[in-house]
């Protein structure tokens, strides 16, 4: 028995299972020939309440935990077709989760009950021919005219961009502007001056893949999401989803393959026995077991941080990074049980091996995953005291290519690397002034949260009817560890509370989820 | 021109080899890679590109040529197994052709098989095919159960195959049966059955992971009746005749392993300077070069023995296990590094369209076909360990006996 999941979630668990045997996987190898999955099926998903899953019931959403999230995306990767369980990860996890928190109203009564329905599939339009990695060197442009933006530009590797119906697109709305000029953008494939090239791919044949052009493109400004110049800050909040939604889905994808490759070596002979009676091939299966084991108990760790709203990069970035390496490892392993049917289009193992590929190049490619962790690891660590002379920051030299390693790409990390500051010394007393005016402008915490600089301390009480401030150092609910500088960036918006969580600048002990009230304390 | 990071191939030093490279360069470029498209769809090569080949001496290479071969010896084979893999282009599947069934047919048949299949299989009019797998064995040859049945002067064949290259294509196929069913390994024989023989029929080409312009299919047979001048070889050493040139065929599968990462790696080379990321170009990063420095390495080394064992071949003196380890330790190189050149293309790498994801889908059939590398290891170990355990057996029966006469002596 699992504790992430309640029994609710294993009912809703056997239930999408049910409906996938019957729904989907007799028809997914057509699907894959034709090269297009038809809408019914999402149609039907969204009919049963499999789809929205968490999002807010107003739009037709169930509101439901993220761990709901996460048996969904376990059950679509048990289907043994990327192609099929990554059109609705890309809708529900990756482009529409940034309507559902920077859109308009308007924006989302638009669009949400569409994909939630079933009715609509959408994209989400980052990649460029010229710019992957470096998502920071998109071109597209998106130029005011009006009351309308003029869009110019391409976009590559666009899942669901053929069939689907609209793309979260990343616009340059200030070219001039560098990382700070970037903007979301709601295109339509139905618009005027959209066109598309369908990919052929090496795997998930079922999802279409697109090149999209965009020649004069008029969308209305009410489809930006959000604000102008927030859209890399926008994405990158994301990205943990898009990862830890990659995970489940890899890690059974993998316990399928095992298994499936049970059933054979149980059935298989060859030299008056059974295959899975020779020594090599038993090991063989044992390592993996192990080692997909191992991933599984990672994966549930880093979704129950982020379940409880702890936004956690570097682990989502090794679960990411682990997970996809290891499932092209297990279909490589278990296609060689078949021996020659390994290699047959018509035994599963060959659409696996095929459609696990990807794994390591989207979402962010094991390179750059490694780039992250290793800025994290290694660039992040050790912050000086904050007692120490004047401004308690280390300038860390980043030494990857491409300069200052400052803000990364879109699909990089949130953590940067910090620059020297001299931040002025502010007395405890101004403190505790400034979090007094922002703590009586938000309800009671309901805790004690305690900002430790190192010497000296600040201690919200929000056990009371309302927020109370003070020097004192009694033991908190939760206790944050903290540069007075670091603190000082994080109060005049310059420091992201997210960032500077996983980068080790803020140190959390005790209740985590008191912490991630920072946010709104500071927003 | 040879780099410094490049082994000199001594095997293919003549100016005979370099003239005759350039003839293999230019059929592929033209007759081949232009059609890939079209016969990726229809799962097979058109016939001209046979008779293309043919017509360039590219058939048939160590064939005596009172047959129509080209009468060299056998590295000229090999540097065309290198250069087709080097092309990427899986059809026509010229090695099966020329450098198994054609020595078969050279080594093994009558004057009135020479006579009647080597012409045509040299012009590229005759394709041939072998057929020894069957879809419940594969690794385990000996329980083949293809029964070709006495009658006189012809046999009645009945069973199956599975995987057969070129099958659907060939009009010819050396047919592995079983003639003596009480006979074990010894009870097996080779057949030639044509395509046209009444009661033989193919299965269409299966879909498969990659090779995808190479035809592969079922071939069954239902009371086929043939003629007893169609054995290749003497009766029931059809096991023995298999084993004889099993290390050439070993051979030609790490010889398509080091051509396919040389040109694998020829392309990754060319796109890590084109493409750009973060400002610079690719090759840049120092990720980017210590995977190329990795793949350009493995290469190397594994020439180095795949031409010793092309030379050894040459001197007849090439072993079975020999063979087998060329066969494993290339092919699953082929597939790591052919698999980090493409992690190189990013999302191209996953792209049909770029040159390298075919790379990256044929690879993968060659550390199964032609032997598992399973079995290349048990080949291997059986060798180092066959003196022990034959005393070790020895020992057991002679202990047997002993007990069998104390036993006797006691009664």
């Amino acid at each position: 028995m699992s504790t992430y999941f309640t029994e609710e979630h294993e009912l809703f668990r056997q239930s999408l299972r049910a409906f996938l045997k019957k729904e989907a996987i007799p028809h997914i190898d057509q699907w894959e020939e034709d090269r297009k999955t038809p809408r019914e099926i999402w149609k039907k998903m969204g009919d049963m309440g499999f789809l929205g899953l968490s999002y807010p019931e107003e739009y037709g959403g169930l509101g439901l935990d993220f761990f709901y999230d996460v048996v969904f995306n376990e059950e679509m990767g048990r289907t043994n077709s990327g192609g099929f369980a990554i059109t609705q990860q890309v809708t529900q996890y990756m482009s529409c989760p940034n309507i559902l928190k920077y859109g308009s109203a308007e924006l989302k009564q638009k669009y949400l009950p569409g994909i939630i329905s079933g009715d609509l599939i959408s994209s989400i339009g980052i990649t460029e021919p010229g710019a992957g990695s470096d998502a920071q060197n998109i071109k597209t442009t998106a130029i005011k005219d009006g009351d309308h933006y003029i869009v110019n530009g391409a976009k590559t590797f666009i899942t669901n961009g053929i069939y689907g119906d609209f793309i979260v697109t990343v616009v340059k709305t200030d070219p001039e502007a560098g990382a700070a000029g970037v903007s979301l953008l709601i295109l339509e494939q139905k618009m005027e001056g959209v066109t598309s090239r369908k990919l052929k791919k090496l795997g998930w044949h079922s999802s279409d893949t697109a090149e999209l052009n965009f020649d004069n493109v008029r969308v209305p400004v009410s489809n930006l999401i959000g604000e102008e110049g927030r859209g890399f800050y926008y994405l990158m909040n994301g990205l943990q989803l898009e990862r830890l939604c990659a995970v489940p889905a890899a890690v059974t994808a993998c316990e399928n393959a095992i298994e499936m490759s049970l059933q054979y070596m149980s059935e298989r002979e060859a030299f008056g026995k059974k295959i899975n009676r020779f020594q090599v091939l038993r090991h063989r299966i044992a390592q993996l077991a192990s080692e997909v084991e191992a991933l599984k108990a990672f994966t549930y760790h880093c979704c129950e941080m982020y379940a409880n709203n702890i936004y956690d990069v570097k682990l989502c970035s090794m679960a990411k990074l682990l997970g996809t390496e290891l499932a092209e490892k297990v279909a490589t392993e278990c296609l060689q049980f078949f021996g020659g049917y390994g290699f047959m289009e018509e035994y599963p193992m060959a659409r696996m091996y095929r459609d696990v590929r990807v794994g390591t190049i989207g979402g962010g490619s094991s390179e750059i995953m490694r780039e992250i962790i290793a800025k994290i690891v290694i660039d992040g660590q050790g912050y000086v005291n904050p007692k120490s002379s004047g401004n308690g920051i280390v300038e860390r030299k980043s030494n990857t290519p491409g300069g200052s390693g400052k803000s990364d790409s879109g699909n990089g990390s949130a953590a940067t690397a910090i620059e020297t500051t001299t931040a002025p010394e502010a007395t405890i007393e101004d403190i505790v002034k400034g979090i007094q005016s922002k703590a009586s402008a938000v309800d009671a915490l309901g805790k004690t949260l305690k900002f430790d600089f190192g010497g000296e301390q600040v201690t919200i009480d929000g056990t009371g009817a309302d927020n109370q401030v003070s020097a004192s150092n009694t033991d908190a609910d939760c206790t944050i560890k903290i540069s007075k500088s670091d603190f000082h960036k994080l109060v005049s918006g310059d420091l992201n509370p997210m960032t500077a969580v996983m980068s080790g600048q803020v140190k959390i002990d005790g209740d985590m989820g008191l912490a991630m009230k920072l946010q709104s304390l500071f927003s | 021109m040879l780099k410094n990071y490049q082994l000199p191939r001594k095997v293919y030093a003549t100016e005979e080899h370099v003239m005759f490279k350039k003839t293999i360069e230019e059929y592929f470029k033209n007759h081949v890679t232009p059609h890939r498209e079209k016969w990726e769809e229809q799962g097979y090569c058109d016939k001209e590109a046979w008779l293309k080949a043919g017509e360039l001496g590219l058939l048939g290479i160590t064939c005596d040529p009172k047959y129509g071969g080209m009468g060299l010896d056998f590295s000229f084979s090999a540097m065309l197994i290198e250069e087709q893999a080097r092309a990427g282009a899986a059809a026509p599947g010229i090695s099966m052709h020329s450098d198994i069934v054609i020595p078969y047919l050279e080594k093994h048949g009558s004057d009135f098989i020479k006579e009647k299949y080597l012409p045509g299989c040299c012009s590229g009019e005759l394709i041939g095919s072998l057929g020894m797998t069957e879809p419940s064995t594969g690794s385990d040859l000996q329980a083949i159960k293809t029964f070709a049945e006495d009658k006189g002067d012809h046999w009645i064949v009945n069973g199956s195959k599975t995987f057969i290259t070129i099958g659907y294509t060939s009009d010819f196929t050396i047919v592995a049966c079983k003639t003596d069913k009480g006979a074990g390994s010894r009870g097996i024989s080779l057949i030639i059955l044509d395509s046209d023989m009444p009661g033989f029929s193919k299965g269409k080409p299966f879909k498969k992971l990659g090779l995808k312009t190479s035809d592969t299919c079922e071939l069954f047979f239902e009371d086929v009746k043939v003629p007893k001048e169609n054995l290749v070889g003497e009766l029931g050493m059809g096991f023995i005749h298999m084993m004889t040139e099993l290390p050439r065929e070993r051979l030609t599968i790490a010889l398509t392993a080091i051509g396919a990462v040389r040109g694998a790696l020829e392309h990754t080379i060319q796109y890590t300077q084109e493409r750009k990321a973060f400002k610079q170009p690719i090759c840049a990063f120092q990720n980017t070069q210590f995977e190329i420095a990795e793949v350009a390495t493995q290469l190397e080394y594994h020439c180095a023995f795949v031409d010793r064992c092309t030379e050894l071949l040459g001197e007849e003196k090439l072993t079975a296990e020999l063979a087998s380890m060329a066969k494993y330790h290339s092919s699953d190189m082929q597939c790591k590094m052919i698999d980090a050149c493409l992690q190189l293309f990013g999302g191209y790498g996953f792209i049909w369209e770029y040159p390298i994801a075919r790379y990256y889908g044929d690879s993968r059939v060659q550390r199964i076909y032609g032997g598992t590398n399973e079995i290349m290891k048990l080949m291997i170990s059986r060798s180092i360990f066959a003196d022990f355990f034959q005393e070790m057996k020895a020992a057991k029966k002679h202990a047997q006996k002993q007990m069998a006469g104390v036993a006797a002596a006691a009664n």
